[in-house]
């Protein structure tokens, strides 16, 4: 009887899933066309799946192996099932394979069962909690019915009521796992994940059979260009349908496991935002419907209106025509998010940086950015005032641009305009009119002139790189002043730029690129200071006296550090120092963010708590005196927090007070370097 | 619910500002506000329309500053997506054309910024305008608080803080300048896509302009306060002081003739007319 009832129950599931997937595939063709190469995609995904991805998961050992246990085994045994059971291939070797793939399958689910019996709170949990049971029903009636194959049961072992039991429990078991993967289930995450996989938007984000990534340890992380050509276009994501088709398709990846919650600063400081349940949005925009049965944490509420902080928020509805964030909220009704959610993002990437499912948070926050700021005019706080003075002065703080010089004014810098070419380009950024990034400036070219090194500033001619404004979805006015800085840049010759902002650091290295002409190459080497003075000392153009000072903790900038991947440099000046650094419990790729980026101390959406208090916090737990930092904004952050635990000082501060003379000739015998390498 | 109410046909002047520190050209900061209170309008008197009006030459510059008000209107869907562009040579006056555009479809109300930017920026077209027109001036506009058969109820701020309660009768020009409302940021892509419907007009060339020597302002010299104040209280009182008049007189329930001797007096005495 089952040898009957097999292949149709099989089939049956195949065919539905089928229709699921077309169905499904029809709502991510609802978003904007995107160029994607389907074919190299579809050939890169396993490598992508196995290399990439499980470079994320593994993160997490334990989970990484119950998934490659539970997935392995499932993928092997519904492709030997369906030989076996579906088309009656019933030998004995493929019987055993698929009761090995079936039993391989079971182990893992049961430690699925395992992590799901007291589950952190970043996992949702709804129909989650029923998938071990699911994998479970899947793998041990797979199991089952396949024994007689092999013969451990004769053929006809049992009654009918027992085949029936059985049956039963398998078509649950495909239910889940063939089925629910088209129809929305938690399952759906293997199919659409796979699919995101292949036709990710940012293929560059991989590593290539070669080895490295293409673009660099941090592989890519530049916001991609809007085209501004159309003046009919819509600009940025108005509703689900206005995202690209790959974008709605990664949305649609997401296995909520909340590993972006937990590394979020924003929603750990109670603000309205969990890019977890962001995501979920983006998924009821594009499937239409309700949040009603997102079963995970919600977007903290903001603690205004009545409701205390944390509360969940209303039920939310959502179409993929419909918009997202609803102009006005004298209008009624509820939008699918709230554009608080979208301004509380300080464009951190931790999400990115966690997300197994290489899902693009920060990409999707700032297309609808882009839409409230460039079709709404609805930059919240002092946005819309820092974006008018980017227009009218260059720099956020509407400073007079001829001033950008005053603090040096006893340096007598040289200046691009005069020399016309230098090995360095000292960019300044804007840090140039703010006090306390002027001293870090001065520490900087005290190092320079140290080291001997031919440097130049564009002084009166910098303007800021356009972060800020891109950050904050004014597209027109990045793509105005990088424009008008690439043009600069142009007229003059240099080797390379060295900056102490990392945000400068990132838009001029990585996203200036691709507005650059066939008139104008706007492909630049640009280095973190950090970096290019760990360079001077493996060179033995730097020596310095032994650090003195108290314990140092080191704080990664996001810019620097997952948006560039530079981790090594500043911790190598620091050596070089004498200092030892005593690393905070999130550093490296996980260092939380200092609640500077993004824009986010402009349009200062309120929570709990602020976000440097946090990070300041943080460095108190590492027990250090002293913090070093590598960016103006980190230093404004902390520097900040009232009754801060520890200094805040940038790393050419410390180097700049530890300068001594060289030994004699240094330049050219004292190297630091392992003698191997330098004669290369 | 409210008293039936009719929405106003309302014109905004609008002019090419400059940013008080480079100098660029901008939307200018109180013809901003005063479209900022004519979109209120739009919001407070249903089916009210508004409508951008700026006299001047046609050049990329100013262009995008004109733009700067057109984006404005994102989101208030009240039939903003043009600016009317009387189109004049280069230093023309602008009051010829404004007033007679102005008198061959009269508005309801013309709400302007009290002085430009640029230029001789004196702060004269919107009396130079009523005096044409013949229409009521009301400066210094705060709110508009209600608009109800033809009379509008105005809130007019005066310094200090202080406001003053007038019911004009309609049409009426009035100006608005720092104590009106911020303008609300302009969006890109709005302002990019609306359009400028240009019309040549005849353009008188403003002749005293022509004699006018325009030089960078200079910031006035401010006479330093000095403040023998021994305790904290002292001094907060001295800095929120009113400026103490002198000599002055207050005229009330008198004839215009009767006010207008007083001003001449005033202005002999201080040597203003001779
Ligand atoms: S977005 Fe990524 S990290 Fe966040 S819950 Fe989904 S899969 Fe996990
Ligand atoms: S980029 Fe940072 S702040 Fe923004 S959602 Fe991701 S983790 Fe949160």
């Amino acid at each position: 009887m089952l040898e009957t009832l097999l292949p149709i129950l099989i089939f049956a599931a195949l065919a539905l899933a089928a229709i699921g997937a077309w169905r499904r595939i029809r709502l991510w063709r609802q978003g904007r066309p995107a160029e994607v190469d389907l074919l190299r995609g579809l050939a890169a995904m396993p490598r992508r799946y196995l290399v990439d991805l499980h470079h994320v998961v593994g993160r997490d050992k334990v989970m990484s192996n119950t998934h490659v246990t539970t997935a392995g085994g499932f993928v092997a045994a519904a492709v030997l099932m369906i030989l076996v059971h579906g088309l009656g291939l019933a030998n004995p070797v493929l019987g055993g394979l698929l009761l090995a793939a079936s039993a391989t399958m079971f182990v893992g689910s049961l430690f699925v069962a395992k992590r799901r019996r007291n589950p952190p709170a970043r996992l949702s949990r709804g129909a989650w909690m029923r998938l071990p049971k699911s994998l479970m029903a899947f793998s041990l009636s797979v199991f089952l019915i396949t024994l007689p194959t092999v013969g451990v049961l004769p053929q006809d072992a049992g009654s009918w009521v027992l085949a029936l039991i059985l049956s039963a429990v398998l078509v649950w078991g495909l239910g889940e796992m063939v089925f629910g993967m088209t129809w929305g289930g938690p399952m759906k995450h293997a199919f659409a994940g796979a699919l995101h996989l292949a036709f990710h938007r940012r293929p560059e984000r991989f590593s290539s059979m070669s080895g490295g990534k293409s673009r660099g340890e941090a592989g890519s992380t530049g916001l991609k260009a809007l085209h501004l050509g159309d003046p009919g276009a819509k600009l940025g994501v108005e509703t689900p349908s206005d995202f690209t088709w790959n974008q709605l398709l990664g949305f649609d990846a997401c296995v909520q496991c909340g590993r972006c919650e937990a590394v979020c600063p924003a929603f750990a400081a109670g603000q309205p935002l969990n890019p977890k349940k962001l995501i979920q949005d983006m998924v009821v925009g594009l499937a239409g419907g309700s949040d009603a049965a997102y079963s995970g944490s919600p977007h903290p509420s903001q603690g205004l209106g009545g409701k205390s902080v944390g509360e969940p928020s209303l039920v939310r509805y959502g179409t993929p025509h419909g918009t997202i964030v609803a102009p006005d909220p004298m209008s009624g009704g509820t939008a699918l998010v709230d554009a608080e959610t979208l301004w509380s993002c300080t464009t951190c990437r931790a999400c990115v940086e966690e997300c197994p499912m290489m899902i693009e948070h920060v990409d999707a926050i700032v297309d609808m950015r882009r839409f409230l700021t460039l079709e709404h005019g609805n930059t919240p706080n002092k946005g819309a005032e820092v974006l008018d003075n980017l227009i009218a002065t260059d720099n956020p703080g509407g400073f007079d641009p001829g001033s950008r010089l005053h603090w040096a004014a006893d340096l007598n810098l040289p200046l691009m305009a005069d020399v016309k070419q230098a090995e360095v380009l000292l960019w300044l950024g804007d840090g140039a009119f703010d006090m306390r990034n002027q001293r870090t400036l001065r520490a900087l070219v005290k190092v320079l002139r140290a080291a001997e090194v031919d440097f130049a500033v564009l002084g009166n001619e910098e303007r800021d790189s356009g972060d800020v404004a891109r950050r904050l979805g004014d597209e027109a006015t990045f793509q105005s002043l990088a424009r008008r800085n690439i043009a600069t840049l142009a007229k003059y010759r240099f080797q390379r730029i060295v900056t102490c902002d990392p945000h400068s650091f990132h838009v001029l290295g990585n996203e200036y690129g691709e507005l650059g002409g066939p008139d104008f190459n706007a492909n630049y080497e640009v280095r973190h200071h950090s970096t290019y003075i760990a360079e001077l000392y493996d060179m033995g153009r730097l020596a310095f006296k032994p650090w003195k000072g108290g314990t140092v903790t080191y704080h990664d900038p996001c810019y620097l550090g997952r948006y560039n991947g530079e981790y090594e440099a500043p911790r190598r000046v620091l050596e070089a120092l004498g200092i030892q650094v005593s690393e905070m419990a999130r550093s490296g790729f996980r260092s939380r963010c200092c609640g500077g980026g993004g824009g986010a101390p402009i349009t200062d959406i309120p929570g709990k708590q602020r976000i440097p208090d946090m990070r300041m916090n943080d460095v108190e737990e590492s027990g250090a005196e002293l913090v070093a930092v590598g960016c103006p904004q980190c230093t404004a952050m902390l520097e900040g927090v009232v009754d801060g635990p520890a200094e805040v000082r940038d790393i050419a501060e410390l180097v700049a007070d530890a300068l001594v003379a060289r030994p004699a000739g240094g330049a050219t015998t004292a190297t630091h370097r392992p003698l191997a390498e330098e004669v290369i | 619910m409210r008293p039936e109410q009719q929405g106003v046909e309302v014109t905004v002047l609008v002019s090419v500002g400059r940013h008080p520190v480079t100098g660029r050209a901008r939307r200018a900061d109180q013809d901003a506000r005063g479209l900022e209170l004519a979109l209120g309008l739009e919001r407070q008197l249903a089916g009210s329309r508004v409508s951008l009006l700026h006299a001047g030459a046609r050049g990329e510059e100013s262009e995008a500053a004109l733009r700067g008000y057109l984006g404005m209107a994102a989101g208030a869907g009240m039939g903003l997506a043009s600016l009317t562009l009387l189109e004049q040579a280069e230093g023309s006056d602008a009051i010829p054309a404004l007033a007679e555009y102005l008198a061959g479809a009269p508005p309801q109300l013309v709400v302007t910024g009290s002085r430009a930017e640029r230029n001789e920026g004196s702060g004269l077209l919107p009396y130079a305008l009523a005096e044409r027109l013949g229409w009521p001036l009301v400066n210094g506009l705060a709110a508009v608080e209600m608009i109800e058969n033809g009379v509008a109820t105005l809130l007019q701020a005066l310094p200090r803080g202080q406001r003053r309660r007038l019911k004009v009768r309609l049409p009426a020009i009035v100006s608005v300048d720092g104590a009106a409302p911020a303008a609300r940021q302009s969006a890109f892509g709005p302002a990019r896509r609306a359009e400028l419907e240009a019309t040549s007009v005849d353009a008188e060339p403003d002749y005293e302009l022509a004699e006018w020597q325009l030089a960078p302002a200079r910031k006035r010299p401010k006479r330093l306060k000095i403040v023998k104040a021994a305790s904290a209280r002292d001094r907060f009182k001295a800095a929120a002081a009113k400026a103490e008049g002198r000599g002055g007189q207050l005229l009330t329930d008198v004839t215009p003739q009767q006010g207008a001797e007083a001003i001449v007096k005033l202005l002999k005495a201080e040597g203003v007319l001779r």
